[in-house]
């Protein structure tokens, strides 16, 4: 079973980019609270994997906040927050899917290509988790671009951060203090966000983000 | 080996219909029905070989020939699948582009003998059809790629062999390439999210609606034609993805025995798979088709990426 040791981490990690691309790909907002809970899942599998092979009890911590946080608590809250706000039957309109993919996939290649100059004297495979928690974070951003709907912009974000997690756990030595402070922020963010969707619902009855854009005056 | 390859090419054709048979019982026991039994297919087609054959009266040869050249098709590519053997006669020349150029050549007799007749259905299901493949193939053609890369052969027995081989560990590669090849399948043996084999609605038909002028013996070799091409795909998808338990060159009786229970139990397992998945999603409309096939293409074009860039992947 050496052999599979790193493998497995690489897999996860590789994974996690393939539910980043499901997420591009979904356009309703139940599935893709579900998508986002099970990449929390898998990062949450990939942290507790690391936490065993570096010998690092502190990632357990870490494991068992992004457990607690963004598997259960966070993808129920979404679910209850659009039942209340009865949009989860909205199909969101997408800039479009191919369009989309092909962005994330030169975001990809974008990625692996920066990792592969900067970083040529790290080991291999810790590089190329770090190349892989970088597309997280990039298709993350080009979610919250892709999207107007303020729920899916709130997932590409928590998606984004997912990508940190990846980033921070797959190299040995980021201290504990960093991982909660990073964890409670998301969680205050998603408060944040969460108001910030009921104010918008209240005062334009829709979620949509184009309508603030008018507010300001930007768009005619 | 002759032997095992004609013991394949046989247990293609017996287990395809059984594969149908249990896809549909384990959709009716999903959907709180009793459902036929897993034989039905079976009785469905003994039942249709003995039944009167009524062809139109302007339908040219090619009507007539397509079933015969559908199926002879499908069965030869079915039986090229390494499923109980790695060692059989013609596995030097089961080439993953072979293959998939056989399989286009059926499709490409069918969707004639669906244009032939002259019927407004029997051209919108070609028309479909051959909308869908010419989305499809350039996603099996890059899967071919990435298989390739890995493992440093077209040949389905060598990209077995490689995959079953203990080097070869968990691949993100590998991982896409499943996706990617299990979207692929999906559409091109006409199952849910794509095309729905149950139906006869005109808005939503595919593959039925090009058949739809075929009956009797004709009608039989088109549905057997049907199911071998599941067929085809799960084991593919199993010799590819998980072939352990295929004997290897000069077996046993008994890893025959194990490698053939091990086939039986594969298809099982694929046939609960695609039950689930078949009532858990609704049928696309056929414009977002090239959306889902296209999914398909960037995710296996992302393997060939990822392979591209390191040798790990």
């Amino acid at each position: 079973m050496i052999p599979l040791v790193p493998d497995i981490a690489h897999f996860l990690a590789g994974l996690l980019v393939l539910l980043s691309f499901v997420q591009l790909y979904q356009s309703r907002l139940p599935p893709l609270i579900s998508i986002f809970a099970a990449q929390s899942l898998a990062l949450a599998t990939f942290v507790a994997w690391q936490a065993q092979i570096q010998h690092a009890p502190h990632l357990v911590i870490t494991a068992g906040i992004t457990l607690i946080f963004k598997v259960m608590i966070i993808p129920l809250a979404l679910h209850g927050l659009i039942r209340s706000l009865k949009i989860h039957r909205t199909v969101e309109t997408v800039v479009g899917i191919g369009p989309a993919m092909m962005t994330g996939m030169a975001l990809v290649g974008l990625s692996m290509a920066l990792m592969m100059r900067t970083s040529a004297a790290v080991d291999v495979v810790v590089r190329e988790d770090i190349a892989f928690a970088l597309s997280v974070v990039l298709l993350g951003l080009l979610m919250m671009v892709t999207r107007r709907n303020a729920v899916s912009q709130a997932i590409g974000f928590m998606s984004l951060e997912n990508g940190l997690v990846l980033a921070g756990t797959g190299a040995k030595g980021m201290p504990l203090v960093v991982e909660i402070s990073v964890a409670f922020s998301v969680l205050i963010a998603f408060i944040v966000v969460g108001i910030f969707i009921f104010r918008i619902r209240e005062r334009f009855d829709t979620v949509d983000i184009a309508v603030l854009d008018r507010f300001r005056g930007e768009r005619p | 080996m002759l032997v095992m390859q004609i013991a394949q090419t046989v247990l293609a054709v017996a287990v395809a219909p059984l594969l149908t048979g249990m896809v549909r019982k384990v959709k009716a026991r999903l959907q709180y029905r009793t459902g036929p039994s897993v034989f039905q297919p079976y009785r469905d087609l003994s039942r249709l070989f003995t039944k009167e054959t009524v062809v139109a009266h302007n339908a040219s040869w090619l009507f007539c020939a397509a079933p015969t050249f559908v199926f002879a098709a499908t069965w030869v590519a079915a039986a090229q699948v390494p499923t109980i053997s790695f060692d059989v006669a013609l596995s030097p020349a089961a080439e993953l582009i072979a293959l998939f150029g056989i399989l286009t050549s059926a499709r490409f007799a069918l969707a004639l003998a669906g244009l032939d007749i002259g019927t407004s259905f029997g051209g919108i299901g070609s028309s479909r059809e051959v909308m869908i493949a010419s989305i499809a193939e350039p996603a099996i053609l890059m899967l071919i790629f990435v298989l390739a890369l890995v493992a440093g052969s077209t040949r389905l027995t060598d990209i077995a062999f490689f995959v079953a081989s203990p080097s070869v560990g968990l691949r993100i590669s590998l991982l896409l390439a499943f996706v990617g090849l299990a979207m692929i399948a999906i559409a091109e043996s006409g199952r849910i999210p794509v095309d729905n084999p149950a139906t006869h609605l005109e808005l939503t038909m595919v593959h039925e609606a090009m058949v739809l002028e075929y009956s009797g013996r004709h009608l039989a070799l088109i549905e057997l034609a049907a199911a071998l091409k599941l067929l085809f795909y799960v084991s593919l998808i199993s010799a590819v993805f998980v072939p352990w338990g295929i004997a290897p060159s000069g077996g046993t009786f008994v890893q025959y025995i194990i490698a053939m229970t091990l086939y039986l139990f594969k298809l099982a397992v694929a046939a609960a798979t695609l039950a689930f998945f078949e009532i858990s999603i609704a049928k696309m409309r056929v414009f977002r088709v090239p959306h889902f096939i296209g999914a398909a293409l960037m995710l296996v074009l992302l393997a060939a990426l990822l392979r591209l860039v390191s040798q790990s992947f």
